[in-house]
Parts: C-alpha cells; sequence; structure tokens
C-alpha cells in the first residue's frame, strides 16, 4: 500500500476469478465457524451499550521524573489497577492502557462497582516516611479539636481508602537539603496543639540519632500555611515531592498535618497485606504487613531509628497519595519483617489498605479523568439507536446506489454483505484476544465506514463505465477498468487508514473503538474489492444482462449516453456525437 | 438517474464542462471569504465548550415526565450556588443534566439528592463524572496527531503523486478543518471530545476524496509536455469534469451513512458522542468535497503553470493556437480547429476551459496520423 504502482500493463483480469472468490468465501466461512466454535458468536459490548462502569485515569508526570510515564509504568500500573479491582470481587473488570499515559478502567454493571471505582481512583503511590513534626489540621491559629488522644501506641489518624482526585498540579515541596535549626522551635509551640499522645516509650535525643529531624525553613512556611480541612490544599499538599525529599501532608481526614521525612520504605516492598480482626488485643480490624527482603531491612533499621525518638518524631506515616493514611508510633524496632497497622479500621476500610499494600504502589500517580456509569437500560437504548443508526445509513446507501447504479449496485450489495459479515466475525473472534469491546464509537466508526466501502466500488463501476463510453464491450471494460481503479483505491484507502492509525494512536479513551473500527474496515475494504467485487464483476461481465447492456444492468451504453460502437464513432465527425 | 449517467458522459465527453480551474480566483475569493467569516466567527463567539473542558457532572436520567425548566430549578437548589446547570431532554425522554464544577466525591451525594429530588432511584441514573483536563488533554493530543498526520500524508502525497499536489492536499486540509470549525463558533454547536476526535476523521475523508481527485489528474496530465495542444490548467479541469460524477457520488455515500447517524442516532439518543462525531463529519465532508474540487486542484494547477517546462508548454499551446487561428481556412479538422479559434478568441482569458474541454473531446477522435501517438495525456490507449 506505498506509493500507486504505475499503471501496469497486466490488467490482471485474465487471472482466475473464482479462485479469488473462493479464497475470500473460504476466509469468511472459517471466520464464522471459528465465531461459533469459539463461542463468540457476539462482540464483546462495551460499556456505554451494555451498561457499566467506564473509569479514564490520566498519569501525571511529576516534576523531575519527567520520564516516568512510559510504556513499561503504564503497563505495571494498569496490572496492579486490575489485580485492586478483582481484588474486590469484581470480575470480568478490564483494565487497558490507552495512548501513551492513559489508563481505561471497564467495570460491568452488576458487581461491587462503587467499591471499585473508589479503589482505582485513590490507586497511587505508598511510602512509609519517619513524622518530623505534626499539627493541627489547620493554621497554627485556629485552634482545632485534636484527633482522638488515645494513650495506646495505636496510629491515631483514621484510615480507609478514600476517594479523592488531585485536580490542578500545584509543585510545591522542593525542598532544599540544607537544614536550619530554626525549624525545631516551631515544633515545639505547635505540638501544643498536636493530637499525638505523650508517648510512653523514653528515647535518647534526636541528635544521635541517624535520622535527619531538620525541616527545612521553606517547607516549614509550607506547613505552617497548610490547611487540612480544605479539600483542595490536602490533595496536592506535598505534591511532586520525590520519595527522597522531605515532605508535608495531610490526613486523610484532615484534622492532622504532618511534616514528613525522606521515604524509608517504598510501598512496592509490601510482599503482602492482609485485613485480620484482632480478636486478642481487642483492637479490632487490623491489617497486617509483610515486606520483602529490601522492605524487612529498611523497615527494621528505621523502626529502630524511630523508636529512639521522642514523640511525635517516634511516628512513621503510611502516605498513600501524599496522604497520611495512618501514622503509628513506634516503641521498638520491628524485625522480622512483618507489622501490623491498628486503628480505627472498619472491615470496609481495613480490607481496602490490605488491597492498596498487597497490590503495590502504582508507579504513577494518576488523575481521574472521566467516570461515566451506564444503566443497562441506557446501554441498551444506545446500542438500538447505533444499530438502527447502522440499518438506515446502509439502507439509503444502498438505494443511492441502486437508482444510480441499477444491476451493478447488487456487485455492490453482496461486496457490502461480504464486507459486513467480515467485520463482525473479525470483531467476534478477535476482540476478546485484543480487548476490542463494541461501544458507541466503535459502531459510529462502523457506519461510517459503509461510505469508504461504498466509495471503492463506486471508483471501479465509475471506470467501467469511462471504458464502455469508449465503445468497448464490457469483459475488456471490466478487465481495463480495474487497473486503474485499483490505483485510486489503494491509494485513498491508504490516506484513510492512516488516517484512523494515527487516530488510534493519538486517540484516548472511547475513540480507540472508532479509530480501530475505521482500520479495520479499510483494510477489509481492500480485500474485499481485491478478492471479491473484480472477480464477481469479471464473472458476471460474461453474463448475458450484464454484457448486452440490458437497461437495468447499469450499463446500457445507452443510458451512458454511448451512441454507437466506438470505432465508427472515431471516424466520424464531432456533431454526430454531440447529439447524445 | 440515467439523466446523470448521461450528464456523466457528456462531463466525460467535454460536452459540458464546469471551468473550475480557470475561475479559479472566484473559488479562492470565496474560500477566503468563508474562512474569514470562519476566523471572525472563531475570534468573536469562541467555541461553546462541552463540560469535559471545564470539569463537572453529568447525569443522563431514564425517560420522565419531568418537564426542563422544573427539573433545572429543581437542580440548581440541589447542586447550590457556584454550579452551572444545564438541562436537556433527550429524544429517549430523558433528562441530561449538566453540573459544572463537580468532582467525583461531591458528585455522588447530588446524584442521590437529585434522584430523590426528581423522584426516581438513585441507580436508575446515569452519571459521568469528567475531571477539569479532560477535554484540554484530548485536544493536546488531538492536536498532536493532526500535527504528525499532516507530516505523513504530505511525505506520503509527495512520493505518490509530488510535492505541489501534497501542499495543495494539505491547503485544502487546512481549509476544511478552519471552515469546520468556524461552523462550530458560529452555530455554536457544542465542542466535546467526540467533536475533536471527528474532526481528526475529517482529515482522512476530506484527503479520500481529494486523492480520488489527484488521481485523476495524475492519469490526465501524464505526457502532457509531449503535446502542445493543452495547458496544464486545461487538462486539470478537463480531469476534474471528468471525475466529476464520481467526486460527488463518493461524497454523497460517504455523507448517507454519517447523516444517518447525525439524524437517526442522535435524534434518538439526543446528544453524546455518536452525535458529536457525526456532526463533525458532516460539517467536514461537505467543506472537503468542496475542497477537493474547488481548491486542491486549482491550486495544483496555479502550481504546475509557474514550473518551466508549463510555462513553456503553454507558450507553445498559445502560439499553436495563434498559428492555426491564421490558417483556420487550410485546416482539415474542422472540428478541432473550431475549438482553437474558440480559444484564440478568448484570449483574454485563455483558459477558456469549457471551449478547452470541448477540443479535448474533439481531440481523441483525431485521425492518428495528426496525433502521431503522443497526444494521449489520458493515456487511455495503453
Amino acid at each position: 500500500m506505498a506509493a500507486p504502482k504505475k499503471g501496469r500493463r497486466s490488467p490482471g483480469a485474465h487471472g482466475h476469478p473464482g479462485r479469488a472468490l473462493a479464497v475470500i468465501l473460504v476466509a469468511l466461512a472459517a471466520l464464522v465457524g471459528g465465531m461459533f466454535l469459539s463461542g463468540n458468536t457476539k462482540p464483546r459490548l462495551g460499556i456505554d451499550l451494555a451498561g457499566g462502569t467506564e473509569i479514564t485515569l490520566t498519569a501525571k508526570s511529576t516534576p523531575g521524573q519527567q520520564n516516568a510515564v512510559n510504556p513499561t509504568n503504564m503497563d505495571t500500573a494498569k496490572n496492579i489497577i486490575q489485580q485492586r479491582v478483582n481484588g474486590v470481587g469484581v470480575s470480568e473488570a478490564t483494565a487497558q492502557v490507552q495512548g501513551s499515559n492513559n489508563i481505561i478502567v471497564d467495570i460491568p454493571k452488576g458487581t461491587n462497582t462503587e467499591q471499585a471505582v473508589k479503589l482505582v481512583g485513590t490507586t497511587a503511590q505508598l511510602y512509609f516516611r519517619p513524622v518530623l513534626t505534626e499539627a493541627a489540621g489547620t493554621p497554627a491559629s485556629a485552634p482545632s479539636p485534636s484527633s482522638s488522644p488515645s494513650p495506646s501506641s495505636s496510629p491515631s489518624a483514621s484510615s480507609g481508602a478514600k476517594a479523592h482526585s488531585g485536580s490542578s498540579a500545584k509543585p510545591s515541596a522542593s525542598p532544599s537539603p540544607s537544614s536550619t535549626t530554626q525549624g525545631r522551635a516551631v515544633t515545639g509551640a505547635l505540638k501544643s496543639s498536636a493530637s499525638s499522645s505523650p508517648s510512653p516509650s523514653p528515647s535518647p535525643s534526636a541528635g544521635s540519632s541517624g535520622l535527619d529531624l531538620s525541616i527545612p525553613a521553606n517547607l516549614q512556611s509550607q506547613f505552617n500555611a497548610l490547611d487540612c480541612s480544605n479539600a483542595a490544599q490536602r490533595a496536592n499538599a506535598g505534591e511532586g515531592a520525590r520519595p527522597g525529599d522531605k515532605t508535608i501532608g495531610c490526613s486523610q481526614d484532615g484534622k492532622t498535618k504532618y511534616v514528613l521525612g525522606a521515604a524509608a520504605v517504598a510501598g512496592k516492598d509490601v510482599s503482602k497485606a492482609q485485613a485480620v480482626y484482632d480478636t486478642q488485643t481487642g483492637a479490632g480490624w487490623i491489617v497486617t504487613l509483610n515486606f520483602d527482603g529490601t522492605g524487612s531491612k529498611q523497615f527494621t533499621d528505621v523502626t529502630g531509628e524511630l523508636a529512639k525518638q521522642q514523640s511525635p518524631n517516634n511516628q512513621f506515616a503510611i502516605v498513600l497519595d501524599n496522604q497520611v493514611v495512618s501514622s503509628p508510633e513506634v516503641s521498638s524496632a520491628i524485625t522480622g519483617g512483618s507489622a501490623q497497622i491498628s486503628g480505627n479500621f472498619t472491615q470496609q476500610s481495613a480490607e481496602d489498605l490490605a488491597n492498596v499494600l498487597s497490590y503495590g504502589a502504582l508507579p504513577l500517580t494518576f488523575n481521574t479523568s472521566d467516570v461515566t456509569t451506564v444503566t443497562p437500560q441506557l446501554g441498551g437504548q444506545q446500542l438500538q439507536g447505533g444499530l438502527v443508526a447502522g440499518a438506515v445509513g446502509l439502507v439509503i446507501v444502498v438505494l443511492y446506489l441502486l437508482a444510480y447504479y441499477r444491476g451493478l449496485s447488487f456487485v455492490a450489495v453482496v461486496s457490502l454483505m461480504v464486507s459486513a459479515a467480515l467485520t463482525y466475525s473479525i470483531m467476534s473472534v478477535l476482540g476478546p484476544a485484543i480487548g476490542f469491546a463494541l461501544d458507541l464509537p466503535a459502531v459510529s466508526g462502523a457506519i461510517v465506514a459503509i461510505g469508504i466501502t461504498a466509495d471503492s466500488f463506486i471508483v471501479y463501476f465509475e471506470r467501467i463505465r469511462d471504458e464502455l463510453r469508449h465503445g468497448r464491450s464490457l469483459a475488456p471494460a471490466v478487465a481495463r477498468a480495474w487497473p486503474r481503479a485499483r490505483r485510486t483505491v489503494l491509494v485513498s484507502d491508504f490516506v484513510s487508514f492512516l488516517a484512523a492509525a494515527v487516530l488510534f494512536f493519538f486517540s484516548v479513551g472511547k475513540v480507540q473503538g472508532f479509530a480501530f473500527t475505521l482500520g479495520l474496515t479499510t483494510l477489509l475494504d481492500v480485500v474485499v474489492v481485491f478478492l471479491f467485487t473484480k472477480p464477481l464483476m469479471t464473472i458476471l461481465a460474461q453474463r448475458k444482462f450484464y454484457a448486452s447492456g440490458h437497461p437495468w444492468s447499469g450499463l446500457d451504453p445507452k443510458s451512458l449516453g454511448v451512441q454507437a460502437p466506438l470505432r465508427r464513432v472515431r471516424r466520424s465527425a464531432r456533431p454526430e456525437v454531440k447529439e447524445a | 438517474m440515467s439523466r446523470l449517467g448521461n450528464l456523466s458522459h457528456r462531463l466525460h465527453r467535454g460536452e459540458i464542462s464546469v471551468d473550475f480551474v480557470g475561475k479559479r480566483k472566484y473559488w479562492y475569493g470565496f474560500s477566503i471569504l468563508v474562512t474569514i467569516v470562519a476566523i471572525v466567527g472563531l475570534a468573536v463567539n469562541g467555541l461553546n465548550k462541552s463540560i469535559d473542558f471545564s470539569g463537572g457532572a453529568v447525569f443522563t436520567t431514564p425517560s420522565t415526565s419531568i418537564s426542563v425548566s422544573d427539573a433545572q430549578s429543581k437542580t440548581e437548589s440541589v447542586a447550590g450556588t457556584g454550579h452551572d446547570v444545564v438541562v436537556q431532554k433527550l429524544g429517549t425522554g430523558g433528562l441530561r443534566i449538566q453540573i459544572s464544577g463537580l468532582d467525583e466525591s461531591t458528585a455522588a451525594p447530588i446524584q442521590q439528592k437529585l434522584a430523590t429530588d426528581l423522584g426516581m432511584p438513585t441507580n436508575s441514573i446515569n452519571p459521568q463524572v469528567v475531571g477539569p483536563t479532560w477535554g484540554a488533554e484530548i485536544t493536546q493530543k488531538a492536536e498532536y496527531g493532526l500535527g504528525v498526520f499532516m507530516v505523513l500524508v504530505v511525505v506520503y502525497l509527495a512520493i505518490a503523486f509530488e510535492w505541489r499536489m501534497a501542499l495543495a492536499a494539505l491547503v485544502a486540509l487546512i481549509h476544511d478543518i478552519t471552515i469546520t470549525v468556524g461552523v462550530y463558533a458560529i452555530v455554536g454547536f457544542e465542542v466535546s471530545p467526540g467533536t475533536v476526535m471527528g474532526l481528526l476523521t475529517i482529515l482522512g475523508y476530506s484527503l479520500y476524496d481529494t486523492v480520488v481527485v489527484f488521481d485523476g489528474l495524475k492519469e490526465t496530465t501524464k505526457g502532457i509536455t509531449a503535446q502542445s495542444r493543452y495547458t496544464y490548467s486545461e487538462l486539470a479541469n478537463r480531469s476534474l469534469n471528468q471525475t466529476l460524477v464520481r467526486s460527488i457520488n463518493t461524497s454523497v455515500v460517504a455523507l448517507l451513512p454519517v447523516s444517518a447517524l447525525l439524524f437517526i442516532g442522535g435524534g434518538m439518543l439526543g446528544a453524546g458522542m455518536l452525535n458529536d462525531i457525526a456532526l463533525a463529519l458532516f460539517v467536514g465532508l461537505t467543506a472537503g468535497a468542496y475542497s477537493s474540487i474547488f481548491i486542491a486542484t486549482p491550486i495544483v494547477a496555479g502550481f504546475k503553470e509557474r514550473t518551466p517546462e508549463m510555462a513553456a508548454l503553454r507558450k507553445r499551446v498559445l502560439a499553436k493556437r495563434a498559428a492555426a487561428a491564421r490558417g483556420e481556412q487550410e485546416s482539415q479538422d474542422a472540428e478541432a480547429e473550431a475549438s482553437e479559434s474558440a480559444l484564440e478568441e478568448a484570449d483574454g482569458e485563455p483558459v477558456d476551459a469549457a471551449a478547452a474541454t470541448a477540443g479535448v473531446g474533439g481531440q481523441r477522435r483525431q485521425p492518428a496520423s495528426r496525433n502521431r501517438g503522443r497526444g494521449r495525456p489520458s493515456g487511455k490507449r495503453r
């Protein structure tokens, strides 16, 4: 399908029309047979036709990590999201990478949709960070109710994966490595309103520890200004911070704000997490963690250091999406690569957290760009609308062809039918294999493609008629018209395919279905024209109905304006021809 | 319809002919005017961007007897201040309620309240929540895709045809897109991600037409320098006339399913992606059909006439016609001479294609000796 070939001398018309027809009919039979054998007799319907929820996630590029949004990371993120959604018992949910930075999650109706949507929405980056300081969630001037001061060493922060959407990117933290001592005094001052309980564990002075507890001045001022009761500020706090940076963050309930140290353990080092109901201590729902080798060692080290600190520095924060899910205090080094998180968990929130922890952190941060839920009723209506539009479009195209091309339109209609059958069976058979689902845009792509397919026939028919106008009889006309029609069809279909391919690779969301259908039908158009329309035309050209130029054949020389065989016309003077 | 077939024949023969290339200044003028109107419309009106560009929620309800104004006031009270509310009635009898500035967490409670107020079950309402950057992102990708497509297509057409045709196709493409965007701005159709994608699809279609026309043009003008009877513009015009019916047919057949999609799918389902894609396609296809005939080919002819070979050809043709006019009586081929003298008379506007194509029609019937096997620009008898 590259550059059009220079018109060849051999029109290829004397080939074996029957053979080509046999090839395509066998292929069609095989596809349809495969369709029934594999049981995929219908294309998989998309969410907008079958009902369900579709979520479009867009990866955010983080400052300093421009290359993070790459196919490998997107694929990892996709797999994790898929596992998480399936982890809450949603079957048949699919996650797909589309374009360079989008993941589409389709959740069919009737399953645990709401919870899955929440999970997908919150799936983000998880880190364990030491707490450098904490304060009530609103700026220091406003005294706020502290959250559940408890004498135990359990975390005070609430937990549970709460859906939130990070909106406009506001890169805030770019902490300088230079440490100041200024922060300490402020910390002390703020601590009076802090929510956490006094730690029972005595600890040596901070200075001797291996932890860097200093707080850069700019981070301190950001921290002072941070208002965690504001949802937008809460979502954006600490945005853009790299794992190695110190950062600020809010608890998920917005009641506490933190300055956090560099990430000590990354969420990907958690090998397993489980929600457990703790009957022994009466702590209620807890989440147990197991770390892998790296995580285990890091966790031992950091908890060892943290245990030496005084409150609030003896806490480590579990930071999910830059929000602090939980900030348990550590009283001794936790060895052995396992730990528990206890808190005010409900069964739901404990399971959600465990789910997020065990399937790992996503390598990327995502914005939720679009969440669409379609009821099966609306889906049915849309499917019906698409089918009616397709049927009407097909009928008026056929009527137009019939009116203009008469008998020739038989060839066009049969070719359209072959094309439609091929498209349908390929969608059905290949659909599950390549993750194709017939959605509304795909249906409209198929309808639009009727025009493209019919256009190829028109190009060929007009060529044949041109040849007839030159006084040729039908069989040679059909043979001679082919090489030129072929070239035009190839060139124009190539351009059409190029547009579909570009659309496919640069589109997001639902439009990919449209582009896919358009590209598929364009390819099939070439196949059908070459292997079906042309051979059929060659065979029909030998039939009396067409060859004799029956008035209803669409090839009647009279209605084409040809008056007499060309040979005579060529010799005659022009006025004779003008009578036409 | 056979009358159209007849028309097709006469166009093919050159018995009737529309002067597309010769009157190109008019078409250019018309197109420039339309383009200016489009740009002014865009500057003054701006585009009516859908909620996908600002973020918010769209709720689609099942069929209901609640009136639009009723639903509007109810929704406004539910949504509270600071949210724009748009309520539309759908072809299905349902309502499409659009509320700006909602995100996932705020949309769910509003959906519940809305369901209570409108007296329908919460889960019968179809919510769609769009982030504020979604539309912009789609547009950005579309622009990127547009750029890539233009480069690829220009390269391809330059290889398959030649760079002048590639450039002309590009101009026609930009023309189509500008006009489509202008129509959106002036009429105030809503621009959604579906529209943006429909716009991208126009590219393929607009070029499909152009390529079909160029293919005929390339064939007709093959071996053009070997004759001295017709200028490039005349042959280009003849080619256009010959493929006119084909172009019209392909455009009509492409438009028919799109209009079915627009009027039936859109009418039944109301606003939605289907409608948006179809509308953009409809407007763009129409502009594309026009531009491939009235803009692309005349531009190619204009480019070509500037090349030294074509300018030389033009000189030869004109000189020959002048000579032929002087020796008119001696000519043994009265018909051909007649057309040439017609051309000669119209010297002020030499590209009088009506006459020229008439001449071309006659030319094919010249005795072979006169042509010496060279003057067959159509290449029909290879």
